[in-house]
Protein backbone atom coordinates (compact mmCIF):
# COMPACT_ATOMS: atom_id res chain seq x y z
CA UNK A 1 0.00 0.00 0.00
CA UNK A 2 1.93 3.43 -0.63
CA UNK A 3 1.86 5.62 2.43
CA UNK A 4 3.36 8.72 1.60
CA UNK A 5 -0.03 10.47 2.62
CA UNK A 6 0.58 8.70 6.23
CA UNK A 7 3.15 10.23 9.18
CA UNK A 8 4.58 8.79 12.09
CA UNK A 9 4.46 11.44 15.03
CA UNK A 10 5.76 9.69 18.10
CA UNK A 11 7.09 6.74 19.06
CA UNK A 12 7.40 5.06 22.57
CA UNK A 13 9.22 1.65 24.27
CA UNK A 14 9.42 0.15 27.12
CA UNK A 15 12.93 -1.42 26.86
CA UNK A 16 12.55 -5.45 26.31
CA UNK A 17 14.44 -7.80 29.03
CA UNK A 18 13.10 -9.53 32.11
CA UNK A 19 10.43 -7.58 34.44
CA UNK A 20 9.03 -9.52 37.79
CA UNK A 21 6.05 -8.48 38.53
CA UNK A 22 4.98 -6.00 35.63
CA UNK A 23 2.30 -7.04 33.06
CA UNK A 24 2.96 -7.09 29.43
CA UNK A 25 -0.42 -4.54 29.36
CA UNK A 26 1.52 -2.63 32.03
CA UNK A 27 4.56 -2.28 29.56
CA UNK A 28 2.42 -1.30 26.74
CA UNK A 29 0.54 1.32 28.57
CA UNK A 30 3.96 2.62 29.42
CA UNK A 31 5.44 2.27 25.75
CA UNK A 32 1.96 4.31 24.60
CA UNK A 33 2.08 7.10 27.19
CA UNK A 34 5.88 7.58 25.74
CA UNK A 35 4.69 7.83 22.62
CA UNK A 36 1.79 9.61 23.11
CA UNK A 37 4.36 12.59 24.97
CA UNK A 38 6.94 12.44 22.15
CA UNK A 39 3.66 12.96 19.51
CA UNK A 40 2.47 16.05 21.81
CA UNK A 41 -0.96 14.17 21.74
CA UNK A 42 -3.50 13.74 24.20
CA UNK A 43 -4.63 10.07 25.10
CA UNK A 44 -8.52 11.83 24.57
CA UNK A 45 -7.50 12.94 21.17
CA UNK A 46 -6.75 8.84 19.71
CA UNK A 47 -9.01 7.95 17.71
CA UNK A 48 -8.46 4.07 17.07
CA UNK A 49 -6.19 1.72 18.40
CA UNK A 50 -4.14 -1.37 17.07
CA UNK A 51 -2.82 -4.04 19.17
CA UNK A 52 -0.65 -7.02 19.06
CA UNK A 53 0.43 -9.79 21.16
CA UNK A 54 1.45 -13.74 21.63
CA UNK A 55 1.06 -14.23 24.98
CA UNK A 56 -2.45 -11.11 25.72
CA UNK A 57 -5.29 -12.90 24.47
CA UNK A 58 -6.62 -9.29 24.31
CA UNK A 59 -4.37 -6.74 23.81
CA UNK A 60 -6.30 -3.95 22.91
CA UNK A 61 -7.74 -4.35 26.68
CA UNK A 62 -4.98 -1.77 27.24
CA UNK A 63 -7.58 1.21 26.85
CA UNK A 64 -7.85 -0.14 30.56
CA UNK A 65 -5.30 1.87 31.46
CA UNK A 66 -5.25 4.34 28.95
CA UNK A 67 -8.51 5.57 29.40
CA UNK A 68 -12.04 3.97 28.61
CA UNK A 69 -12.74 6.64 25.86
CA UNK A 70 -14.75 3.90 23.72
CA UNK A 71 -12.88 4.05 20.96
CA UNK A 72 -12.60 1.62 18.17
CA UNK A 73 -9.90 -1.03 19.70
CA UNK A 74 -8.59 -3.81 17.91
CA UNK A 75 -5.62 -6.55 17.85
CA UNK A 76 -4.05 -8.79 15.12
CA UNK A 77 -1.38 -11.02 15.33
CA UNK A 78 0.90 -12.29 12.65
CA UNK A 79 3.62 -14.04 14.29
CA UNK A 80 6.90 -12.12 14.24
CA UNK A 81 5.61 -9.93 11.43
CA UNK A 82 2.92 -8.44 14.10
CA UNK A 83 4.42 -5.14 14.61
CA UNK A 84 4.69 -4.03 10.90
CA UNK A 85 1.24 -5.07 10.24
CA UNK A 86 -0.40 -3.38 13.53
CA UNK A 87 1.38 -0.07 12.31
CA UNK A 88 -0.07 -0.25 9.00
CA UNK A 89 -3.87 -1.32 10.68
CA UNK A 90 -3.61 2.27 12.25
CA UNK A 91 -2.52 3.67 9.47
CA UNK A 92 -5.14 2.26 7.64
CA UNK A 93 -7.72 3.32 10.10
CA UNK A 94 -6.35 6.76 10.05
CA UNK A 95 -6.54 6.75 5.58
CA UNK A 96 -10.15 5.04 5.87
CA UNK A 97 -10.98 8.08 7.89
CA UNK A 98 -11.89 6.45 11.22
CA UNK A 99 -9.69 8.54 13.21
CA UNK A 100 -7.65 11.47 12.88
CA UNK A 101 -4.43 9.91 15.36
CA UNK A 102 -4.25 6.13 15.62
CA UNK A 103 -1.91 4.04 17.92
CA UNK A 104 -0.03 0.37 17.17
CA UNK A 105 1.12 -1.53 20.15
CA UNK A 106 2.94 -4.30 20.37
CA UNK A 107 3.33 -5.68 23.88
CA UNK A 108 4.68 -9.53 25.29
CA UNK A 109 5.67 -11.44 27.94
CA UNK A 110 7.26 -14.60 27.10
CA UNK A 111 7.86 -17.51 29.53
CA UNK A 112 11.81 -18.24 29.71
CA UNK A 113 12.68 -21.18 27.33
CA UNK A 114 12.26 -22.07 24.03
CA UNK A 115 8.53 -21.47 22.83
CA UNK A 116 6.57 -24.56 23.04
CA UNK A 117 3.02 -25.29 21.42
CA UNK A 118 0.72 -28.08 20.11
CA UNK A 119 1.27 -28.84 16.50
CA UNK A 120 -1.73 -28.54 15.67
CA UNK A 121 -1.95 -24.57 15.80
CA UNK A 122 -0.30 -24.85 13.20
CA UNK A 123 -1.90 -27.57 11.28
CA UNK A 124 0.59 -30.25 12.00
CA UNK A 125 0.22 -33.54 13.18
CA UNK A 126 0.15 -34.66 16.72
CA UNK A 127 3.39 -37.38 15.59
CA UNK A 128 4.99 -34.11 14.66
CA UNK A 129 5.54 -32.35 17.85
CA UNK A 130 6.34 -35.78 19.87
CA UNK A 131 9.08 -36.93 17.52
CA UNK A 132 10.90 -33.27 18.72
CA UNK A 133 10.32 -31.94 15.03
CA UNK A 134 8.02 -28.81 16.29
CA UNK A 135 11.07 -26.70 16.80
CA UNK A 136 11.36 -23.44 14.26
CA UNK A 137 14.64 -22.84 15.66
CA UNK A 138 15.07 -26.11 13.54
CA UNK A 139 14.55 -24.19 10.17
CA UNK A 140 16.93 -21.32 10.91
CA UNK A 141 19.89 -24.01 11.44
CA UNK A 142 18.62 -25.48 8.62
CA UNK A 143 18.57 -22.28 6.03
CA UNK A 144 21.63 -20.96 7.15
CA UNK A 145 23.67 -24.23 6.86
CA UNK A 146 22.57 -24.43 3.34
CA UNK A 147 23.14 -20.63 2.47
CA UNK A 148 27.02 -20.86 3.98
CA UNK A 149 27.02 -24.58 2.11
CA UNK A 150 26.32 -22.48 -1.40
CA UNK A 151 27.52 -19.31 -0.53
CA UNK A 152 30.64 -19.67 1.19
CA UNK A 153 29.89 -17.88 4.52
CA UNK A 154 32.03 -18.73 7.48
CA UNK A 155 31.63 -19.82 10.74
CA UNK A 156 33.14 -16.43 11.87
CA UNK A 157 31.09 -14.24 9.81
CA UNK A 158 27.94 -15.77 11.81
CA UNK A 159 30.26 -14.66 14.63
CA UNK A 160 30.82 -11.32 13.56
CA UNK A 161 26.96 -10.52 13.23
CA UNK A 162 26.87 -11.41 17.09
CA UNK A 163 29.82 -9.63 18.29
CA UNK A 164 28.19 -6.29 15.85
CA UNK A 165 24.59 -6.71 18.02
CA UNK A 166 26.20 -6.74 21.24
CA UNK A 167 28.55 -3.61 20.54
CA UNK A 168 25.59 -2.28 19.26
CA UNK A 169 23.03 -3.30 22.31
CA UNK A 170 25.89 -1.60 24.69
CA UNK A 171 25.85 2.25 22.40
CA UNK A 172 21.73 1.86 22.91
CA UNK A 173 22.08 1.54 26.59
CA UNK A 174 18.59 -0.09 27.17
CA UNK A 175 19.44 -3.29 24.92
CA UNK A 176 19.24 -6.59 27.28
CA UNK A 177 22.10 -7.82 26.14
CA UNK A 178 24.47 -4.98 26.11
CA UNK A 179 28.33 -6.77 27.08
CA UNK A 180 30.62 -6.85 24.30
CA UNK A 181 31.34 -10.62 23.31
CA UNK A 182 34.92 -11.13 20.94
CA UNK A 183 34.37 -13.63 17.57
CA UNK A 184 36.15 -16.08 19.70
CA UNK A 185 34.07 -15.79 22.83
CA UNK A 186 30.82 -16.69 20.12
CA UNK A 187 32.28 -19.82 18.44
CA UNK A 188 33.01 -21.51 21.94
CA UNK A 189 29.84 -21.25 23.34
CA UNK A 190 27.76 -24.22 22.83
CA UNK A 191 26.04 -25.44 19.58
CA UNK A 192 22.17 -25.21 19.86
CA UNK A 193 21.23 -25.99 16.46
CA UNK A 194 24.33 -26.55 14.21
CA UNK A 195 26.02 -24.04 13.29
CA UNK A 196 24.08 -21.81 15.16
CA UNK A 197 25.43 -21.61 18.70
CA UNK A 198 23.85 -19.90 21.83
CA UNK A 199 25.07 -16.58 21.31
CA UNK A 200 24.13 -16.64 17.93
CA UNK A 201 20.23 -16.21 18.82
CA UNK A 202 17.90 -13.86 20.30
CA UNK A 203 16.32 -15.24 23.38
CA UNK A 204 12.20 -14.45 23.81
CA UNK A 205 12.04 -12.02 26.70
CA UNK A 206 9.52 -9.11 27.53
CA UNK A 207 8.59 -5.60 26.33
CA UNK A 208 6.57 -3.02 24.77
CA UNK A 209 6.75 -0.55 22.22
CA UNK A 210 3.94 1.58 19.99
CA UNK A 211 3.93 4.51 17.46
CA UNK A 212 1.29 7.37 16.69
CA UNK A 213 0.10 8.08 13.64
CA UNK A 214 -1.64 10.82 11.63
CA UNK A 215 -2.60 12.14 8.14
CA UNK A 216 1.08 13.54 7.02
CA UNK A 217 -0.95 16.70 6.17
CA UNK A 218 -1.93 17.22 9.58
CA UNK A 219 1.31 16.32 11.19
CA UNK A 220 2.06 19.90 11.96
CA UNK A 221 -0.48 20.66 13.92
CA UNK A 222 1.18 18.13 16.57
CA UNK A 223 4.23 18.82 18.93
CA UNK A 224 6.29 15.67 17.18
CA UNK A 225 8.72 15.75 14.27
CA UNK A 226 7.47 13.27 12.13
CA UNK A 227 8.70 11.18 9.91
CA UNK A 228 6.72 9.68 6.70
CA UNK A 229 5.48 6.28 6.03
CA UNK A 230 6.47 5.48 2.40
CA UNK A 231 5.93 1.81 2.11
CA UNK A 232 4.42 -0.96 4.07
CA UNK A 233 4.15 -4.76 3.04
CA UNK A 234 3.23 -8.17 4.32
CA UNK A 235 2.95 -11.42 2.46
CA UNK A 236 2.41 -14.85 3.02
CA UNK A 237 4.79 -17.95 1.84
CA UNK A 238 4.04 -19.41 -1.54
CA UNK A 239 4.28 -23.05 -2.68
CA UNK A 240 8.02 -24.01 -3.00
CA UNK A 241 9.37 -21.65 -0.32
CA UNK A 242 11.76 -23.22 2.24
CA UNK A 243 9.52 -22.28 5.43
CA UNK A 244 9.42 -23.42 9.22
CA UNK A 245 7.51 -26.64 9.96
CA UNK A 246 7.22 -28.04 7.18
CA UNK A 247 7.48 -32.00 6.91
CA UNK A 248 8.19 -31.89 3.18
CA UNK A 249 8.63 -29.34 0.31
CA UNK A 250 8.03 -29.55 -3.14
CA UNK A 251 11.29 -30.51 -5.66
CA UNK A 252 11.02 -26.99 -7.33
CA UNK A 253 11.71 -23.86 -4.69
CA UNK A 254 10.24 -20.70 -4.50
CA UNK A 255 11.69 -17.32 -3.14
CA UNK A 256 11.05 -16.31 0.64
CA UNK A 257 8.16 -13.95 1.41
CA UNK A 258 10.56 -11.81 2.60
CA UNK A 259 11.63 -11.39 -1.15
CA UNK A 260 8.08 -10.39 -1.99
CA UNK A 261 7.58 -7.96 0.70
CA UNK A 262 10.61 -6.54 -0.36
CA UNK A 263 10.40 -5.63 -4.00
CA UNK A 264 7.26 -4.31 -3.28
CA UNK A 265 8.30 -1.80 -0.75
CA UNK A 266 10.79 -0.39 -2.75
CA UNK A 267 8.17 -0.34 -5.65
CA UNK A 268 5.59 1.49 -3.77
CA UNK A 269 8.32 3.60 -1.86
CA UNK A 270 9.78 4.90 -4.96
CA UNK A 271 13.26 3.93 -3.81
CA UNK A 272 15.97 1.12 -4.31
CA UNK A 273 18.68 -0.12 -1.75
CA UNK A 274 20.85 1.98 -3.01
CA UNK A 275 18.65 4.70 -0.99
CA UNK A 276 18.49 3.66 1.83
CA UNK A 277 21.11 4.56 5.22
CA UNK A 278 19.68 2.87 7.97
CA UNK A 279 18.47 -0.38 7.52
CA UNK A 280 16.52 -3.17 10.36
CA UNK A 281 16.57 -6.87 9.71
CA UNK A 282 14.47 -9.74 11.24
CA UNK A 283 17.57 -11.49 13.33
CA UNK A 284 16.13 -14.04 15.18
CA UNK A 285 19.60 -15.81 14.46
CA UNK A 286 22.75 -14.57 13.21
CA UNK A 287 22.33 -16.58 9.87
CA UNK A 288 18.63 -14.76 9.87
CA UNK A 289 20.64 -11.47 9.11
CA UNK A 290 22.80 -12.67 6.99
CA UNK A 291 20.43 -13.81 4.68
CA UNK A 292 17.73 -11.47 4.51
CA UNK A 293 20.86 -8.78 3.66
CA UNK A 294 20.51 -10.37 -0.06
CA UNK A 295 16.61 -11.32 0.58
CA UNK A 296 16.10 -7.68 1.29
CA UNK A 297 18.44 -6.44 -1.89
CA UNK A 298 21.33 -4.82 0.11
CA UNK A 299 23.88 -7.33 -1.65
CA UNK A 300 24.30 -10.28 -3.70
CA UNK A 301 24.12 -13.84 -2.14
CA UNK A 302 27.77 -14.61 -0.74
CA UNK A 303 28.80 -10.92 -0.35
CA UNK A 304 27.99 -10.78 3.07
CA UNK A 305 31.39 -12.55 3.72
CA UNK A 306 33.48 -9.88 2.53
CA UNK A 307 30.89 -6.92 3.27
CA UNK A 308 30.53 -8.03 6.90
CA UNK A 309 34.64 -8.70 7.29
CA UNK A 310 35.03 -5.43 5.92
CA UNK A 311 32.16 -3.52 8.48
CA UNK A 312 29.70 -2.27 5.86
CA UNK A 313 26.98 -3.86 8.47
CA UNK A 314 28.52 -1.93 11.48
CA UNK A 315 27.43 1.89 12.27
CA UNK A 316 29.47 4.26 9.95
CA UNK A 317 29.70 1.41 7.14
CA UNK A 318 27.77 1.84 4.04
CA UNK A 319 24.85 -0.39 5.03
CA UNK A 320 24.34 -0.18 8.91
CA UNK A 321 22.06 -3.02 10.22
CA UNK A 322 20.37 -3.10 13.46
CA UNK A 323 21.98 -0.13 14.91
CA UNK A 324 20.27 -0.70 18.31
CA UNK A 325 21.60 -4.24 18.51
CA UNK A 326 18.61 -6.05 16.90
CA UNK A 327 16.73 -9.14 18.30
CA UNK A 328 20.13 -10.63 19.34
CA UNK A 329 20.70 -7.86 21.79
CA UNK A 330 17.28 -6.82 22.27
CA UNK A 331 15.83 -10.16 22.75
CA UNK A 332 12.02 -10.52 20.96
CA UNK A 333 9.04 -9.77 22.70
CA UNK A 334 7.28 -11.15 19.44
CA UNK A 335 4.02 -8.95 19.94
CA UNK A 336 6.56 -6.18 20.24
CA UNK A 337 9.36 -6.67 18.17
CA UNK A 338 8.24 -5.15 14.59
CA UNK A 339 7.66 -1.74 16.43
CA UNK A 340 11.46 -1.69 17.97
CA UNK A 341 12.39 -1.60 14.72
CA UNK A 342 10.26 1.34 13.60
CA UNK A 343 11.18 3.15 17.43
CA UNK A 344 14.91 2.78 16.15
CA UNK A 345 14.69 4.04 12.71
CA UNK A 346 12.41 6.91 13.97
CA UNK A 347 14.88 8.03 16.51
CA UNK A 348 17.84 7.49 13.62
CA UNK A 349 15.45 9.72 10.94
CA UNK A 350 15.23 12.59 13.76
CA UNK A 351 18.78 12.20 14.58
CA UNK A 352 18.42 11.53 18.22
CA UNK A 353 20.32 8.49 18.33
CA UNK A 354 23.28 10.04 19.99
CA UNK A 355 26.49 7.50 20.17
CA UNK A 356 24.82 5.16 17.73
CA UNK A 357 23.76 7.67 15.00
CA UNK A 358 23.91 7.15 11.52
CA UNK A 359 24.75 10.66 10.16
CA UNK A 360 22.82 11.94 7.68
CA UNK A 361 20.19 9.20 7.92
CA UNK A 362 16.78 9.86 5.67
CA UNK A 363 15.56 6.49 4.93
CA UNK A 364 15.06 3.60 7.37
CA UNK A 365 14.20 0.03 6.25
CA UNK A 366 12.34 -2.82 8.30
CA UNK A 367 12.28 -6.29 7.75
CA UNK A 368 10.35 -8.90 9.82
CA UNK A 369 9.97 -12.43 8.93
CA UNK A 370 8.64 -15.20 11.37
CA UNK A 371 6.13 -18.39 11.61
CA UNK A 372 4.22 -19.61 9.59
CA UNK A 373 6.18 -18.02 6.73
CA UNK A 374 4.90 -14.42 6.94
CA UNK A 375 7.02 -11.06 6.33
CA UNK A 376 6.76 -7.36 6.12
CA UNK A 377 8.61 -5.09 5.49
CA UNK A 378 8.45 -0.98 6.34
CA UNK A 379 10.26 2.06 5.06
CA UNK A 380 10.22 5.59 6.41
CA UNK A 381 12.17 8.15 5.58
CA UNK A 382 12.29 12.30 7.08
CA UNK B 1 7.95 -56.14 22.76
CA UNK B 2 5.51 -54.49 20.00
CA UNK B 3 6.64 -52.01 17.32
CA UNK B 4 3.58 -50.17 16.37
CA UNK B 5 4.00 -47.19 13.97
CA UNK B 6 3.44 -43.61 15.81
CA UNK B 7 1.21 -42.43 13.36
CA UNK B 8 -0.87 -44.41 10.61
CA UNK B 9 -0.61 -43.70 7.03
CA UNK B 10 3.28 -42.43 7.53
CA UNK B 11 5.00 -45.52 5.80
CA UNK B 12 4.67 -48.89 4.59
CA UNK B 13 4.77 -51.45 8.05
CA UNK B 14 5.76 -54.22 8.57
CA UNK B 15 7.58 -54.07 5.53
CA UNK B 16 11.36 -55.61 4.27
CA UNK B 17 12.00 -52.28 2.46
CA UNK B 18 9.81 -49.86 3.68
CA UNK B 19 8.40 -46.21 2.06
CA UNK B 20 7.03 -43.58 3.27
CA UNK B 21 3.66 -42.55 1.81
CA UNK B 22 2.15 -39.36 0.34
CA UNK B 23 -0.97 -38.08 -0.83
CA UNK B 24 -1.01 -37.49 -4.90
CA UNK B 25 -3.64 -35.17 -6.61
CA UNK B 26 -5.04 -35.23 -10.22
CA UNK B 27 -2.26 -32.37 -11.10
CA UNK B 28 0.72 -34.73 -10.26
CA UNK B 29 1.36 -32.37 -7.03
CA UNK B 30 2.88 -34.86 -3.82
CA UNK B 31 2.08 -34.00 0.04
CA UNK B 32 4.13 -35.72 3.01
CA UNK B 33 2.59 -36.73 4.94
CA UNK B 34 -0.45 -38.10 3.13
CA UNK B 35 -3.88 -36.74 4.08
CA UNK B 36 -7.29 -37.83 2.53
CA UNK B 37 -8.18 -34.38 0.28
CA UNK B 38 -6.90 -31.40 -0.97
CA UNK B 39 -8.11 -28.68 -3.39
CA UNK B 40 -6.97 -28.88 -6.79
CA UNK B 41 -7.81 -26.42 -9.03
CA UNK B 42 -9.98 -24.87 -6.14
CA UNK B 43 -11.95 -28.37 -6.58
CA UNK B 44 -11.84 -30.99 -3.25
CA UNK B 45 -10.27 -33.77 -4.51
CA UNK B 46 -9.57 -37.05 -2.89
CA UNK B 47 -5.68 -38.19 -2.97
CA UNK B 48 -4.27 -41.12 -4.26
CA UNK B 49 -1.36 -42.89 -1.90
CA UNK B 50 2.10 -43.48 -3.25
CA UNK B 51 5.02 -44.84 -2.07
CA UNK B 52 7.91 -42.79 -2.40
CA UNK B 53 12.08 -43.46 -3.25
CA UNK B 54 13.85 -44.56 -0.58
CA UNK B 55 16.90 -43.06 -1.54
CA UNK B 56 17.69 -39.57 -2.04
CA UNK B 57 20.77 -36.82 -1.41
CA UNK B 58 20.86 -34.80 2.26
CA UNK B 59 20.17 -31.30 0.84
CA UNK B 60 20.48 -29.25 4.53
CA UNK B 61 20.96 -30.20 8.17
CA UNK B 62 21.15 -29.00 11.36
CA UNK B 63 21.09 -30.52 14.90
CA UNK B 64 18.62 -30.70 18.37
CA UNK B 65 21.18 -30.68 21.37
CA UNK B 66 18.56 -30.04 24.46
CA UNK B 67 15.31 -32.06 25.19
CA UNK B 68 12.56 -30.04 23.10
CA UNK B 69 9.80 -28.54 25.28
CA UNK B 70 7.83 -31.34 26.75
CA UNK B 71 4.84 -31.65 25.59
CA UNK B 72 4.57 -31.71 22.41
CA UNK B 73 7.93 -33.67 22.43
CA UNK B 74 7.13 -37.49 23.95
CA UNK B 75 10.50 -38.98 23.67
CA UNK B 76 11.06 -42.28 26.27
CA UNK B 77 13.88 -40.16 27.74
CA UNK B 78 14.53 -37.10 30.37
CA UNK B 79 16.61 -33.99 30.34
CA UNK B 80 19.41 -35.69 31.34
CA UNK B 81 19.16 -39.41 29.36
CA UNK B 82 18.14 -37.48 26.33
CA UNK B 83 20.59 -37.94 23.33
CA UNK B 84 21.10 -35.45 20.55
CA UNK B 85 19.98 -35.73 17.62
CA UNK B 86 20.26 -34.71 13.81
CA UNK B 87 17.18 -33.41 11.77
CA UNK B 88 17.71 -32.82 7.88
CA UNK B 89 16.07 -32.50 4.72
CA UNK B 90 16.30 -35.63 1.97
CA UNK B 91 15.80 -34.93 -1.34
CA UNK B 92 14.00 -37.72 -2.51
CA UNK B 93 14.59 -37.12 -6.84
CA UNK B 94 11.54 -36.53 -8.71
CA UNK B 95 9.38 -36.11 -5.62
CA UNK B 96 10.10 -34.27 -2.67
CA UNK B 97 12.05 -32.92 -0.38
CA UNK B 98 11.34 -34.35 3.60
CA UNK B 99 12.19 -33.22 6.12
CA UNK B 100 12.81 -36.05 9.53
CA UNK B 101 15.48 -37.65 12.43
CA UNK B 102 18.69 -38.44 10.84
CA UNK B 103 20.11 -41.55 12.34
CA UNK B 104 23.82 -39.98 12.58
CA UNK B 105 23.53 -37.28 15.74
CA UNK B 106 26.94 -35.51 14.72
CA UNK B 107 26.77 -32.23 12.10
CA UNK B 108 30.74 -33.03 11.54
CA UNK B 109 29.54 -36.69 10.30
CA UNK B 110 27.15 -35.47 7.72
CA UNK B 111 27.54 -33.52 4.71
CA UNK B 112 25.04 -31.69 2.22
CA UNK B 113 24.54 -33.78 -1.07
CA UNK B 114 25.58 -37.15 0.43
CA UNK B 115 23.55 -40.04 -0.03
CA UNK B 116 21.04 -41.21 2.21
CA UNK B 117 18.21 -43.93 2.66
CA UNK B 118 14.97 -44.41 4.49
CA UNK B 119 15.18 -46.25 8.24
CA UNK B 120 12.23 -47.04 10.25
CA UNK B 121 13.66 -47.01 14.03
CA UNK B 122 12.61 -47.45 17.32
CA UNK B 123 11.44 -44.08 19.22
CA UNK B 124 9.72 -44.13 22.30
CA UNK B 125 6.75 -46.12 23.98
CA UNK B 126 2.86 -45.53 23.44
CA UNK B 127 -0.05 -45.60 25.87
CA UNK B 128 -0.35 -49.18 25.85
CA UNK B 129 3.74 -50.09 26.27
CA UNK B 130 3.88 -50.95 22.95
CA UNK B 131 7.48 -48.89 20.74
CA UNK B 132 6.77 -46.70 18.43
CA UNK B 133 8.65 -46.83 14.94
CA UNK B 134 9.71 -43.55 13.23
CA UNK B 135 11.56 -42.65 9.81
CA UNK B 136 14.56 -41.30 9.52
CA UNK B 137 17.69 -41.12 7.12
CA UNK B 138 20.92 -42.91 7.22
CA UNK B 139 23.76 -42.09 5.90
CA UNK B 140 24.15 -44.66 2.98
CA UNK B 141 27.51 -46.65 3.61
CA UNK B 142 30.47 -47.81 0.92
CA UNK B 143 28.80 -51.21 -0.02
CA UNK B 144 25.16 -50.55 0.04
CA UNK B 145 23.32 -51.35 -2.24
CA UNK B 146 20.44 -49.32 -3.62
Amino acid sequence: MSTDDIAIIGVGMHPFGRYDGKSALQMGEDAVIDALGDAGVAWGDVGSLWASSMEVFNPEAITGLLGLTGIPARSTFTGCASGGNVLAQAANSVRLGEADVAVAVGLDKHPRGAFSAHPSVSGLPDWYGEAGLFLTTHFFGMKINRYMNDHGISHETLARVAVKAFRNGERTGYAWRNKQMSVEEILASPVLNYPLRQYMYCGPDEGAAAAVVCRADQAHRYGGTPVFLKASTLFSRKEGAFELLSPSLPIEADLSPTVYASRAAYELAGIGPEDVDVIQLQDTDAGSEIIHMAENGFCADGDQEKLIAEGATEIGGRMPVNTDGGLLANGEPVGASGLRQVFELTTQLRGRAGGRQVEGAKVGYAQLYGSPGTAAVTILST
Amino acid sequence: MTQVPIAPDLFTWPSDSPSLIAGKGSDGKLEFPYRSHRLVGGVREELEKVELPRRGTLWTFTSQVFRPPAPPYAGNDDVKSFQPFSVGYVELPGALKIEARLTEPDPDKLSIGQEMELRIVPFGLDADGNETMIYAFAPVQDGDTA
